[in-house]
């Protein structure tokens, strides 16, 4: 276990100790360092103090515990791995994610998601633990998002415009969700319980993870989302 | 129906003496314009399914095939021409948007055409590239602002990322996906044989071209299709696209229908499921958000690799290159409005987005005048068709050119602009295995070989012309050139005299 203390590093610096021979690091001292563990393989690394932007980018079989908040971009283009945070994430994350995990036991700021895809056993997955701002999964073109709604506030599950463009993947909402207004290419109704078999195995490892009972949060009902189309814009254009 | 009825742009003109019959033009049509009689042992056209892509015309073996714009014209009307009313037409009758492809064939004015170029006579000596050294190769990446020496006096040569092209031109970028297996082979296999790279667009890189990694540019676009680890550490660069010269500010949608097979595997998406990109990259919002981008591409390829940005030329272009010039970014590549592409809204292609030429000469003179011109290399595209058009790009203040459209003609495309159709009759612009093997790699790798190194024959000749023995010293060197027939206002833009000043 090899310990980093990033209290004055910059993030050049920081992700040079990481890419050193050891796959087991604790990264003490963090204040805003950007890219941390970016592109990175074969390594388990805890953080500790708060991240900058861009953590796990691009990130390709990590793993990387938070324990505190983390800012935007979190795991953005990340192609295997997991990523997880004990506290809040910005705006951004996951963005075009086409694999791994993401795991956020707070909320989500704006721009969650966008354009994750899946290709055949690969499979991104983002699951929060509280809400999710606006523009949540647009464009998602795979994979899975859940928003459990466990945060304290009576602000709804999720902002505004969720799921514009959605043509692939599926959204999972705790709760009936019937005060969201979803776009029209897509169909929202109450998860049944094969679909909820689907995620159980996700749920499962988040409960475990950050200490929460998957059997009493499966308990009540989910909402999930999914495409219409595969092809959402094919009557849209004429040759000319 | 009849409301609906537009009569076909084309006509299919078979000179009956010279036919025999012999069905080539029935095999070659995909898009089934040809047919044979059986009953009267003849051929037969259907002229409403011609679009001109001269395939049938080419392998007819006694010329008797020509294709021409019908005479069957609407009333005259410069206000309300045919192909405008056609559009309405087509609009009434679908409700779509109107989508065509290639760049925009447009009557405005084409700068390359009204500019000129200078030539040694009295004052100094031209020099001829058959018998000196003419150096046209080019390094594009961040250049150092001042000379640096160790205590001794030892020159510091540590540069950053360079990439070394040996003429001043690059294939532009094409995914694969809107472009064909064979045709990214032909392209890959000549860049890599000409010193020069080619781009793999935004459809990934195949697992066969990882190969020709050393003469590649990856491009990272809004999708982020096929972008991981590996295809980051392939490419010898990495192009973000922000945006393309024929649809400025909007992103693309690459239908299910192309998404098949080997396609769907690079891009990683599943097959039939329409390719989006989104207009903005969502993590791009402003110009701080494109700095994080470009370093976080340099962090996870350790600094060795230069970072492209693409953006399309439009208005307030000075003000951009200069804010990208600044992100940290290593090259700025600029697609002006006349670039081409697989399949564009009409309306965005020939009404949004300006000429490469102003918009080069204004970006070129900013990052003068703001002292950062060293900062990056400046490569320029959307459409360069010849090797003048490279020289004066040059002149202007181009590093080097990016080549699309000259390059698809080399391998047999003739401008027939029906991309969006996927049935490209010379293999090109298609999925369809049965047409991608009509372009043979072989020959298109030699046939762009043979356009470039012509091309940078002609580049030699006309440098030589100028008294001139290397790019270097033609780069922003806008006193080799003058304009023809442009106003004050369109000189000073150019930055260059009238002829006859």
């Amino acid at each position: 276990m090899r310990i980093i203390d990033a209290a004055n590093l910059d993030y050049r610096a920081v992700n040079e100790a990481l890419r050193e021979a050891e796959t087991d690091y604790i990264v003490k001292g963090c204040c805003g360092q950007r890219f941390i563990a970016a592109g990175m393989s074969d390594k388990n690394l805890t953080i500790e103090g708060i991240p900058g932007n861009a953590l796990g980018a691009y990130l390709n079989n990590a793993t990387i515990t938070v324990n505190a908040n983390a800012q935007d971009a979190v795991g953005d283009t990340m192609n295997e791995g997991k990523i997880l945070i004990h506290g809040n994430i910005g705006d951004a994350a996951g963005y075009a994610m086409r694999g791994g995990k993401i795991y956020v036991r707070g909320s989500a700021g704006y721009r969650a998601g966008i354009h994750m895809k899946a290709y055949k056993e690969k499979i991104p997955v983002m699951i929060i633990g509280g809400r999710a701002g606006s523009f949540l999964g647009e464009y998602q073109a795979g994979g899975v998002i859940i928003v459990l709604g466990l945060q304290n506030d009576n602000k709804r599950i999720v902002g505004n415009f969720p799921c514009t463009g959605m043509h692939g993947g599926k959204l999972f909402l705790r709760g009936s969700c019937e005060d969201i207004c979803f776009p029209k290419q897509v169909t929202a109704k109450r998860a049944a319980a094969e679909e909820l078999d689907e995620i159980r195995e996700y749920l499962s490892e988040y409960c475990s993870d950050f200490g929460y009972s998957a059997d009493e949060l499966l308990s009540g009902p989910f909402t999930v989302i999914t495409p219409d189309s595969k092809n959402p814009y094919k009557q849209m254009y004429v040759a000319n | 129906m009849s409301i609906e009825f537009i009569y076909p742009e084309f006509e299919i003109i078979r000179n009956e003496s010279r036919c025999i019959s012999c069905r080539v033009c029935e095999q070659q049509c995909a898009n089934e314009a040809h047919s044979y009689d059986e009953k009267h042992k003849i051929m037969k056209c259907d002229e409403s399914k011609c679009v001109n892509c001269q395939r049938c015309v080419s392998f007819c073996p006694t010329r008797a095939l020509k294709i021409v714009k019908s005479d069957c014209t609407l009333r005259e009307n410069a206000n309300w021409p045919t192909e405008t009313m056609k559009e309405v037409y087509k609009q009434a009758n679908s409700g779509g948007v109107l989508l065509s492809s290639m760049g925009s064939p447009k009557h405005l004015p084409v700068y390359w055409d009204k500019i000129l170029i200078n030539a040694s006579q009295v004052t100094n000596p031209s020099i001829d590239p058959l018998r000196e050294p003419m150096e046209t190769r080019v390094y594009l990446g961040k250049k150092p602002s001042k000379v640096q020496r160790t205590k001794d006096g030892t020159l510091i040569c540590e540069l950053p990322p360079q990439l070394e092209l040996s003429m001043p031109v690059m294939f532009s970028a094409m995914s694969y996906g809107s472009i064909s297996y064979n045709a990214h082979k032909s392209l890959a296999t000549a860049a890599t044989e000409l010193g020069i790279l080619y781009n793999t667009g935004e459809g990934g890189l195949h697992e066969d071209f990882y190969c020709y990694g050393e003469n590649t540019v990856v491009q990272v676009a809004s999708g982020r299709f096929g972008v991981h680890m590996d295809y980051l550490e392939a490419g010898a660069a990495i192009e973000i696209k922000i945006g393309q010269g024929a649809k400025p500010g909007i992103g693309g949608h690459l239908p299910g229908t192309k998404i098949v097979g080997d396609v769907s595997r690079t891009r990683m998406i599943p097959e039939g499921s329409d390719a989006i990109s989104p207009a903005p990259h969502h993590d791009i919002y402003s110009i701080e958000d494109l700095r994080q981008l470009v370093f976080s591409l340099k962090e996870v390829t350790e600094y060795k690799k230069p970072v492209i940005v693409k953006v399309a030329a439009v208005h307030n272009i000075a003000a951009i290159a200069s804010g990208i010039a600044r992100s940290g970014a290593d090259i700025i590549a600029i697609d002006g409005f006349r670039g081409g592409t697989g399949a564009a809204p009409t309306r965005i292609r020939d009404h949004v987005g300006i000429p490469i030429e102003l918009a080069l000469a204004t970006a070129d003179q900013r990052l003068r005048d703001e002292g950062i011109r060293n900062n990056v290399s400046l490569v320029a595209g959307g459409s360069i068709r010849s090797a003048a058009d490279v020289v004066k790009a040059v002149a202007l203040g181009a590093d080097a050119c990016y080549v699309a459209t000259a390059a698809l003609l080399a391998l047999g495309c003739h401008l027939c602009r029906t991309c969006q159709s996927g049935k490209c009759n010379w293999g090109i612009a298609t999925q369809r295995p049965e047409l991608v093997k009509r372009l043979d790699p072989a020959m298109g790798s030699e046939r762009l070989i043979n356009l470039m190194t012509a091309w940078k024959h002609e580049i030699k000749e006309l440098m030589g012309g100028m008294g001139i023995n290397s790019i270097e010293a033609l780069r922003g060197n806008r006193l080799m050139l003058r304009g023809i027939g442009l106003t004050e206002k369109e000189l000073e833009i150019l930055g260059i005299s009238h002829a006859g000043e």
